[in-house]
């Protein structure tokens, strides 16, 4: 199958500013996704709200475009409800771990089968540029006229501590690598998390001086690394991409199955 | 699920799925439970949510009795629209209720709320449970429309009814919480945005007649109705009874659907009366609907007790000598 036959075509054009990287991350998925061979009837995407959760609404699977924060929760009942389902769950980095960095955590801790992406651009784009909770220190933005003074969270630590069982990162200029981690995650049985660092030049580039679109990709090239390369240890400061944690662990749905059974043995 | 929130989100996606779907909470929880309620309107995906009610705001009074979230019920999520709320006084007819609610979230593909109390939430007593079949079930309306065919999910048939597909299905389309057009597609073109307002309340608000769930009792010659909902009710009740055995002319009017407001069931029972007495415990949320709906508003009173007790029949017989210039 096409990529393009992925894409409601009927719902464009889409909100995205020029210079997005929203959209190569749609790029990305659809790739993986079209590797993998699966059937559009299978695949639910549940999405927040922002500039990433419109991704929902431009591709032919069945599409929850949910409420800020709580795309998870909402996942959660589809996948435990429907567990053959395939749950793709894209969000913005506010959205992810501001609003919805609860559900964030539990659904990581229950190893739910989810596939949650943590489109990353380190702002508000939506709303007008505020700074997030991956924004880090000395950030500019509309709300930080003078710099963050707030730390960021890493995402990948975050996700490895509160019990994801598979914790990947890449960014919008490594597309064959985000495909490659994209697919290991939708396979991945148990919560995988793919955090993608992204571009907002109208935002996050335009206030901190990053140049548009071309120098911030660029950035991403220059400033990551793949994971355990020797390139890190001489520069700390450096980004590291790859798969950070790929373990198996029982996953909740079957968990949750066998709680079933026992409840209802000798009732049948 | 880690919180009320992401209850009131899962039960939505649960919904989404072909299931039939319900949460519940008390107080707090219910605040925590709005935005996403708000959703469900808007998406029009069939729930039930239970509130056992208890003293408030805030934290307030846990597991002490109150009826004081009957508005918020109604307005409690942000925005213009319509709601379905039922109660019950007792465990038969909070068991009845839960059916109806459901039946009702499935027919008219919204959340319903189950508005109860404390007392009926901690009581103990008897309770039948009917064999299947007794009472009717409503399963959800799904639509016939094959697969490769295009289906439009919120394009109302003539009858305002939205057939739905269950995600997994062979249809895919789109629910989101902004406006949207037939395809669930978001939208805010002014025409798009008024037609969907208008189908969101009149599928409520027109069917208000179908919806009043309510049980009357001595009320055929009452100069005095008595016009409660929930363990309130009981109290009334009580009060009805005896005075009855004393020859008075007092009746109860239990009101089992709170929202849409019955104000023609209430106007009809209302009619005679020289006295409309609501017995509730909030400062008169349910009064204040009452008054709305009667021809004479200035012959109804209010009987309330708000300290976290239950409303007594005495409290209710005290507030009578009043009106009947008995003093207490």
């Amino acid at each position: 199958m096409a990529v393009k036959d992925f894409i409601r075509e009927r719902f464009f054009p889409h909100i995205w500013c020029p210079g997005c990287g929203h959209g190569i991350v749609l790029n990305s998925l659809l790739r993986a996704v079209e590797s993998l061979g699966m059937s559009k009837n299978e695949i639910v995407m549940v999405s927040g709200i922002g500039c990433s959760s419109r991704i929902s609404g431009y591709l032919d699977f069945h599409t929850l475009h949910t409420i800020h924060g709580r795309a998870l929760a909402f996942a959660t009942g589809v996948k435990l409800s429907r567990p053959e389902l395939n749950l793709i769950v894209p969000m913005g980095d506010g959205d992810a771990l501001a609003i919805g960095g609860n559900h964030f955590i539990h659904a990581a801790r229950r190893n739910i089968d989810l596939t949650a992406i943590v489109m990353n651009n380190r702002i508000y784009g939506m709303t007008g540029g505020q700074f997030s909770p991956l924004s880090g220190c000395g950030v500019m933005a509309t709300t930080a006229p003078f710099a963050t003074v707030d730390a960021g969270f890493d995402v990948v630590e975050l996700a490895r501590a509160a019990g994801a069982t598979f914790v990947a990162r890449s960014t919008a200029y490594h597309v064959q690598q985000l495909t490659k981690l994209l697919r290991d995650a939708i396979l991945h049985e148990g919560f995988s998390v793919v955090e993608v660092l992204t571009q907002c030049p109208t935002y996050f580039g335009r206030r901190n001086k990053m140049g548009g679109a071309v120098e911030m990709l660029k950035w991403f090239k220059e400033n990551t690394t793949p994971v355990g390369s020797k390139a890190k240890a001489e520069n700390p400061a450096l980004i590291e991409r790859g798969i950070f944690v790929q373990k198996e662990m029982p996953e909740y749905c079957k968990a949750y199955d066998q709680v079933i059974e026992r409840a209802q043995k000798g009732k049948k | 699920m880690e919180d009320e929130i992401a209850s009131m989100c899962a039960i939505i996606g649960a919904s989404l799925t072909g299931h039939k779907v319900m949460t519940a909470t008390s107080g707090p929880g219910f605040s925590l439970k709005q935005e996403a309620l708000g959703y469900a309107v808007m998406a029009e995906i069939p729930c039930v949510v239970v509130n056992v009610q208890r003293g408030g705001p805030s934290t307030g009074n846990p597991t002490h009795v109150a009826q004081g979230d009957v508005m918020q019920a109604r307005w409690g999520t942000h925005g213009d629209h319509a709601i379905v709320t039922l109660t019950a006084s007792n465990h038969q007819d909070v068991f009845a209720m839960t059916v109806e609610a459901f039946n009702i979230a499935e027919t008219y593909r919204t959340p319903v709320i189950l508005l109860f109390d404390e007392v009926v939430g901690h009581m103990r007593e008897k309770l039948v449970i009917p064999e299947p079949g007794e009472i009717p079930l409503v399963e959800r309306l799904r639509t016939s429309v094959p697969g490769g065919v295009d289906y439009h999910p919120y394009l109302p048939r003539e009858d305002g009814r939205l057939p739905m597909s269950d995600f997994g299905g062979v249809h895919r389309y789109n629910v989101t919480g902004l406006f949207h057009d037939m395809w669930g597609f978001p939208s805010d073109n002014p025409g798009v945005v008024h037609g969907l307002m208008r189908h969101l309340v009149d599928k409520i608000e027109n069917n208000a007649g179908q919806l009043a769930r309510y049980k009357e009792f001595e009320l055929q010659d009452a100069d005095t109705v008595l016009v409660s909902y929930g363990s309130a009710a009981r109290s009334a009740l009580h009060v009805v009874r005896n005075r009855r055995a004393r020859g008075e002319k007092i009746g109860l009017l239990e009101l089992q659907t709170l929202w849409p407001f019955p104000a023609a069931v209430v106007r009809e029972k209302c009619a005679r009366a020289r006295s409309v007495v609501v017995v509730e415990m909030n400062t008169g949320q349910v009064m204040r609907e009452v008054k709305a709906a009667v021809n004479n508003p200035e012959n109804v009173f209010l009987a309330n007790r708000i300290d976290g007790t239950l409303i007594t029949p005495t409290d209710i017989r005290n507030i009578l000598r009043l009106i009947q210039g008995r003093g207490v």
